[in-house]
């Protein structure tokens, strides 16, 4: 059991200093911007809501969070059964273990924009071995700088290759702290395989099920570099998902006030999703 | 069971095809990607990678990456370490409100923050040097090594800690002589996420950075842009970038699921 002390306070002095200047001092700053009108020379006027008013009802706003949800349910929808598959069917013990988690997490390692650039080489058509395979093995008409169609297919399959392994190797942690007596009983009983999955591993595998979603949920609708290296938002904006938009708006036009206010609605977005799948999921052990 | 080994063959498959493709690319000449497809390097080269490591431009663009990813799990672990300790041991005032407002900056997007990082850090005379980055990567880092390391502390019980006071241990003593040792997987898995997700992260890296603390990622970046379309040289960078991290997570390789669990299965 853990004992009152407020000394502990003390403990948590350094970590409090550190996150509160890298995360109060912007957002104040972001704040601020985000009820200003300026036309440079740091002169600024009271804008009040009003950014927040036109970016919330601006077609371009909500035709780019429209492309964002639709990403990340589809990432959502694909990922999570696919991990959950996946750790299911790995072996438990043994000498290719350590091999299997090895080259799984070998995508996640990989720093952002590389595997943007990985994938661009991965699909060009007549070069790439993705893009030669589907145009002139297949004949399949695929090509990601004039068809969006072909540009979200492979946006999604590229998030799904660089993050599933996260949700195996969660579900994999669970899996393998179900003591093997769970097994034998099930057995014992009779228990179908879906039984087993229903009674015993997925249980077993909620809480570790609830970081995946979460994570999977929070990385996907943040997702900046991927998809900006792999398609730069287009063709046309196809691709154009929140954070790309906002970059656009912020460094590209520099037009401080919209994106400050689209800032602090794309993050309430963020923690408000989060916040809900997060009581949804551990309704259960609160009763 | 052979059925069932087939869908983990089949995934790994999958992950290792766009990796091969940029390995592969990286031997060949630019002569022979342009002029068709080819599964292996035909005329095998190693120009790509001399170029890398005989141009500062590249090679320097690998060191800085590294010195601020470092610096960067260095003062994570450190500040996180005595934190962790007091979640895991003391209740306090807003105890669970400050450990849900850590988490929540790890909900924010990088985005949201690349102006005002670059604005703030500008201001402090602190644009464009290793601290910058890694100070700016404190603010994801931060919390998941709390989280990480608060998970791994909790399965210490806490009978070790008051044996060593019993023993006349001092509290700084007991930390490092005994409670570390303990948690050492723990302190393992901490550093490695924090050197896997700044190593990653490219957008506030590239934006915090002009010239001296330039990372990896801006001179791929310019490569592909400025000397038009040199697919080799850039693959060779790419697979270049691989390999830290895959040394890395060959020492966790032992902890890895545990540790992407947080700590808490």
């Amino acid at each position: 059991m853990r004992t009152e002390n407020q000394k502990a306070w003390f403990f948590v002095l350094p970590v409090l200093a550190l996150v509160a200047f890298n995360a109060l001092v912007p957002m104040m700053t972001v704040v601020n911007y985000s009820v200003q009108e300026t036309f440079g020379n740091n002169q600024f006027f009271w804008e009040g809501l009003g950014w927040f008013e036109q970016i919330l009802r601006s077609d371009r706003f909500q035709a780019a969070l429209g492309r964002q949800f639709l990403f990340t349910a589809l990432i959502l929808i694909i990922e999570v059964p696919l991990g959950i598959i996946v750790a299911l069917s790995m072996p438990r013990k043994g000498f290719w273990v350590p091999v299997c988690l090895v080259l799984m997490a070998l995508p996640m390692l990989i720093p952002w924009n590389v595997v943007g650039s990985m994938w661009n080489i991965f699909t060009l058509p007549q070069i790439g071995l993705l893009g030669y395979f589907l145009n002139d093995v297949l004949g399949v008409n695929y090509d990601m700088t004039q068809q969006p169609i072909s540009a979200w297919i492979t946006v999604v399959v590229m998030d799904v290759w660089h993050w599933t392994s996260l949700v195996v190797l969660l579900c994999y942690a669970g899996l393998v702290s179900i003591p093997d007596a769970y097994y034998q009983a099930a057995k014992i009983d009779g228990a179908s395989p879906w039984s087993v999955f229903r009674y015993i591993q997925l249980p077993k595998m909620k809480t570790v099920l609830t970081i995946a979603v979460l994570l999977r949920f929070m990385d996907s609708f943040n997702i900046y570099t991927e998809p900006f290296v792999l398609t730069g938002g287009g063709p046309g904006n196809s691709t154009t998902l929140l954070s790309i938009d906002l970059v656009k708006i912020a460094l590209g036009q520099f037009d401080l006030g919209p994106a400050a206010a689209m800032s602090l609605i794309y993050f309430a977005i963020t923690l408000l999703v989060s916040w809900v799948f997060y009581t949804l999921m551990t309704k259960d052990d609160a009763q | 069971m052979k059925k069932r080994s087939l869908i983990p063959i089949l995934y790994i498959a999958f992950l290792m095809l766009p990796i091969y493709w940029l390995v592969a690319m990286s031997f060949k000449t630019t002569n022979e990607i342009l002029s068709g497809f080819s599964l292996f390097p035909q005329t095998f080269t190693l120009e790509n990678y001399v170029t890398i490591f005989t141009d500062p431009t590249w090679y320097w663009g690998y060191i800085n990456s590294i010195a601020y990813v470092t610096l960067n799990t260095v003062l994570s672990v450190c500040v996180a370490l005595p934190a962790a300790y007091a979640f895991s041991r003391y209740r306090f005032l807003g105890d669970k409100q400050l450990f849900f407002w850590l988490l929540t900056n790890r909900m924010a997007p990088a985005a949201v923050f690349a102006l005002p990082f670059f604005q703030l850090y500008s201001s402090i005379g602190l644009f464009d040097t290793y601290l910058a980055v890694a100070l700016a990567h404190t603010l994801f880092n931060v919390p998941l090594a709390v989280w990480i390391l608060e998970g791994f502390m909790r399965g210490i019980p806490k009978e070790l800690d008051e044996t060593a006071y019993v023993d006349g241990y001092s509290f700084p003593r007991f930390f490092v002589t005994i409670f570390l040792p303990n948690i050492k997987a723990g302190v393992g898995v901490a550093a490695f996420f924090c050197f896997m997700f700044s190593w990653v992260e490219m957008l506030l890296a590239k934006t915090l950075t002009a010239v001296e603390a330039k990372p990896i990622a801006a001179v791929m970046t310019r490569t592909a842009s400025s000397a038009g379309y040199e697919l080799g040289l850039l693959a060779a960078a790419g697979t270049l970038t691989i390999i830290p991290g895959a040394i890395v997570i060959w020492f966790v390789r032992n902890y890895i699921a545990r540790g992407f669990a947080m700590g808490r299965v």
